[in-house]
């Protein structure tokens, strides 16, 4: 629903834009092209409406298994709502399911400030699930920090891969 | 305001030696290597001339007047004649023409021989003289076996320095901190104690998780910690000499940043089991634990001010880390930083006037100073851009930190706290991060005698001229 409502919207601007540019032009302008199509992003399960174990490996949103943040914040950026909502339906069509969520942040800043802030990110994943649906007894959440770094360079590009949550399924049904 | 100009030409320095400074491999795998970063010509000039042996037996391979000469520099406060430019060695007051140490500007000697003294010990006898006044200050001996002599070289500088600046020495003492090597699913994590020149590292615990935070008790017989061997962070106390170890905390959540109470009995800590984290006290007799926060923001990091009254933390209440102070028995808690973004990670020294933190503009975290007798004053003594973790030497002198250079790869400063001096410790095949200086191992004032080594009191030296330090 978010996405058509996002691309309708750009769809808008576009005519908007092409409008006011075509008052400037005196000869007619052809039409603008038609929006793309929406990306065939297959978020929602194929047989009866539920997810299955197996979806785990091959469906497209629910493979994606990372959030990232931005530095020194722990909301949930909107291009992450469709992950954060697929595996939260996820963990409603299997009950029994279970996940651990794992706050990392990226090297500037204390370690201890940063095992808050890990927690927070995790907390604040686990809260925009459980407003989905899921139950709170599905997660584990654990900071890890700064402490396992998965980049080393000190650079912008290798902080934005620090500053995650981990979905890390350790039971799937 | 003056530090900050010197900053940028620290910075080069240490860039320049970097560079350089080939790190020679240690004897020990897991052994520190030291670089001196630079120096200041202010400093008060002192030679130590390398010490006789009067013995016929092989010499000891411990250069004792080498660690007291190294000790001597790297607290910042003295330089120091190496090598050719000592024209004379005399090992004897008799020995000494003090005319020639006038002319070399040298405003103390020290002097000392070691003979063979049986059953594997060794006596070191030395002596500390005015070049001026050419009166004796200090005058001393100790027996050691060969494998104690860097711990009676660093007790002999310790009383060097109190007897020039008046200020126990702080050279015998430990630093704990953390290693980690390996990257990904293969890093390893060391918890280690060592001298604090880095010497004689000895492994506390080693982890395949993270361990971090090592806090000394006020004893220097114990070490708190964080471990998240378990899976998530939990809390121990572990005992250096037995190596029994107490699980202090393991609740749902973080249970982070463990410090010693100044009398010992108690630890404060940041726990999050409430929902954020939130700074406790416990009691380490009976786990009685009190909540000294009630925010709902992360509240981190506690360090005891020295009477043991009031807590400095971490808190990002007003949207960023900030420190603020609260009295442990309850009362108004203040914000005591306003300058810069980003302050975290205090220390407190020895008397409760300076602050130091991580204090963040930007993207540069440096290691700056509160100086609260100075309207809260502060200054930078380190360059950074990611350095964090100070804790000052127990007689305030210097400060220790953690460094992360451009490849992530982290190693350790000692800086003396006018930030003159820096010298780096670092790991050939890994990173050392979240150091800790340990206390006193010996209280100062009147030696007291510890197994092995046995001092010999310096009954014929002159009263000691204390001299403020320049």
């Amino acid at each position: 629903m978010n996405t058509v409502a996002r691309i309708s919207l750009a769809a808008l601007l576009c005519v908007g834009l092409a409008a006011c540019a075509s008052k400037q032009e005196v000869k007619p302008t052809p039409p603008p092209p038609p929006p793309p199509p929406p990306a065939p992003t297959q978020t929602a399960p194929v047989s009866n409406g539920k997810f299955t174990p197996a979806d785990l490996n091959t469906n497209a949103c629910l493979i994606k298994r990372s959030i990232y943040f931005d530095f020194d914040k722990s909301n949930i950026k909107p291009e992450f709502d469709d992950i954060v909502a697929c595996q939260a339906k996820y963990l409603v069509d299997n009950p029994g399911a279970r996940v651990t969520l794992q706050g990392n942040t990226d090297p500037r800043g204390s370690r201890e400030y940063n095992l808050g802030l890990g927690e927070r990110r995790a907390k604040s994943v686990e809260q925009a699930m459980e407003a989905l649906g899921a139950g709170a007894d599905q997660f584990t959440v654990v900071s890890y920090g700064k402490e396992r770094p998965i980049c080393h360079e000190m650079t912008h590009a290798c902080w934005a891969k620090e500053r995650r949550v981990d979905i890390v399924y350790t039971k799937t049904e | 305001m003056k530090l900050r100009s010197l900053i940028p030409s620290l910075a080069a320095l240490a860039l320049a030696l970097c560079g350089t400074a080939l790190a020679p491999v240690p004897a020990h795998a897991q052994g520190l290597t030291l670089d001196v970063i630079n120096g200041i010509p202010s400093a008060i000039p002192i030679t130590v001339v390398p010490f006789g042996f009067e013995s016929a037996a092989q010499p000891p391979s411990t250069d004792v007047a080498a660690i007291i000469r190294d000790d001597m520099v790297r607290c910042g406060q003295f330089r120091t004649l190496t090598g050719a430019d000592i024209v004379e060695h005399p090992t004897h007051a008799g020995q000494i023409h003090f005319s020639t140490w006038k002319l070399l500007k040298q405003d103390y000697l020290v002097i000392g021989r070691e003979r063979d003294d049986g059953n594997g010990q060794v006596r070191v006898e030395y002596e500390l003289w005015n070049v001026t006044s050419q009166k004796k200050m200090l005058a001393g001996a100790y027996n050691a076996l060969p494998e104690e002599l860097r711990g009676v070289a660093h007790r002999i500088a310790d009383q060097i320095y109190q007897a020039i600046t008046g200020r126990p020495g702080a050279f015998y003492t430990r630093i704990a901190y953390v290693t980690t090597t390996g990257r990904g699913k293969d890093m390893q994590w060391s918890l280690v104690v060592a001298d604090s020149d880095g010497h004689n590292p000895q492994v506390v615990v080693r982890s395949r998780q993270p361990l971090l935070s090592p806090n000394w008790s006020p004893d220097g017989s114990q070490l708190a910690y964080v471990s998240l061997e378990s899976g998530d962070s939990a809390i121990y106390i572990q005992n250096l000499a037995t190596g029994q170890r107490r699980l202090v905390s393991a609740r749902k959540g973080i249970n982070g940043a463990p410090a010693f109470s100044p009398g010992g009995r108690r630890l404060a800590m940041a726990l999050s089991f409430g929902g954020s984290p939130e700074i406790y006290v416990m009691d380490l007799a009976t786990g009685k634990l009190t909540q000294l926060t009630h925010n709902l923001s992360i509240n981190t990091e506690p360090r005891w001010l020295p009477d043991g009254q009031s807590i400095v933390f971490t808190s990002d209440r007003s949207g960023k880390p900030q420190l603020y102070i609260k009295p442990v028995d309850g009362g108004a808690t203040a914000r005591l930083t306003f300058q810069g973004e980003y302050n975290s990670n205090s220390a407190v020294n020895d008397d409760g006037s300076q602050i130091a933190m991580m204090q963040g503009i930007g993207n540069v975290y440096r290691i700056a100073v509160m100086d609260r007798k100075l309207d809260n004053q502060v200054r930078f003594i380190s360059p950074g851009p990611l350095d964090e973790s100070p804790s000052f030497a127990p007689n305030g002198s210097m400060l220790l930190y953690a460094s992360t250079g451009g490849s992530g790869v982290g190693v350790l400063y000692e800086v003396a706290d006018n930030g003159s001096v820096r010298q780096r410790l670092s790991l050939v095949n890994g990173s050392v991060q979240s150091p800790a200086w340990g206390p006193y191992r010996i209280p100062p004032g009147p030696l007291a005698r510890q197994p092995g080594v046995s001092y010999v009191a310096p009954g014929s030296a002159q009263t000691p001229s204390p001299q403020a330090p320049r």
